[in-house]
């Protein structure tokens, strides 16, 4: 049995009246919050004040080369990857690790088709058709909002992979602690899907 | 979890039941979009929707409709106000754009 030394990783803090990493994961969601408001903000403003012709008016779909098939294939993909990690979450809060993590590969697995979806389906053939960052204001936005939303897919594959190899050795040590690391997990997890549930209709719809 | 909300896991029907309404919600987005509404509408409409959609992500998968920490709500309002002023800023912005620009004949 290892120290633990962090505080209240189990137990709730007097003054939060919650576990620490997850005040700490709210806190940090808040934070994105504001990082992509702000870009949803800067989307807005700039499709508003477009040209209705020229070199910068705003793409149609046709035009943008967007898919809204590959667009609501890929938000049921986030959807259910939602549901694997909260059942993975509600499987260890019941005691069965083996349930756990394979609502957990599950997760991973959702996560990674997405990725691929997007990276093959989209990134591959828009810039095949020299659609890129600097071709206008909309992709400029495009590849920046889908982007940083891909890595944070990328760092949730990382953690949700860190959770089913390696760190899954906590759960025998302290059951507990391991699946409110995981319920923090699945609160950043939850907040990717809801951001692409806003990304989808703004990129995919509204053009 | 924390207090008030223990047997939080063992509502695997309502997950189902709100993955469910979220299958529906994506269908709805698209299906609105697809209607014949004028452009400022079928905006209002879609991200309303999807308003819908990530309020029961949070309220459910996130288990804020257990929550009731004063601490993370007081957090979470603080978020809300900031995020409001974000959004409404560009708003503003707008009605004080030059007219060549509100119809779009600037480029």
């Amino acid at each position: 049995m290892t120290t633990n030394l962090l505080p209240y990783t189990v137990k709730p803090h007097p003054i939060t009246e919650m576990y620490s990493g997850k005040f700490g994961m709210w806190l940090f969601l808040a934070s994105e919050v504001m990082l992509f408001g702000a870009l949803f903000s800067a989307f807005i403003l700039l499709k508003v004040t477009a040209p209705m012709e020229g070199a910068a008016a705003w793409p149609t779909h046709e035009e943008a080369h967007l898919s809204w098939k590959i667009g609501a294939f890929n938000t049921l993909v986030l959807i259910l990857s939602s549901v694997t990690m909260v059942f993975a979450w509600a499987a260890l809060k019941g005691g069965d690790l083996a349930k756990g993590k394979k609502y957990l590969a599950a997760t991973l697995v959702l996560a990674i088709v997405f990725l691929v979806v997007k990276i093959l389906m989209e990134y591959i053939p828009h810039i095949n058709h020299g659609y890129v960052p600097s071709t206008s204001v909309f992709f400029g936005l495009y590849y920046t909002m889908t982007g940083l939303h891909g890595l944070h897919i990328v760092g949730g594959i990382v953690v949700i992979g860190y959770f089913l190899g390696p760190g899954a050795a906590l759960y025998h040590e302290n059951p507990e602690y391991y699946t409110n690391r995981i319920e923090c997990t699945g609160l950043y997890w939850h907040f990717v899907d809801l951001v692409w549930i806003f990304l989808f209709p703004t990129i995919y719809l509204m053009n | 979890m924390t207090d008030g909300h223990t047997n939080l896991h063992k509502h695997t029907g309502l997950y189902l039941g709100i993955f469910a309404l979220l299958v529906v919600g994506t269908i709805a987005t698209v299906g609105a979009s697809r209607v014949d509404l004028s452009h400022g509408l079928s905006v209002v409409v879609a991200l309303l929707i999807a308003g819908v959609k990530a309020s029961l992500v949070a309220a459910v998968f996130m288990h804020l409709k257990w929550e009731k920490a004063p601490a993370l709500w007081l957090t979470l309002v603080l978020c809300g106000i900031f995020f409001a002023a974000l959004l409404l800023l560009p708003m503003l912005a707008v009605q004080d754009l030059p007219p060549q620009v509100k119809i779009g004949t600037w480029g």
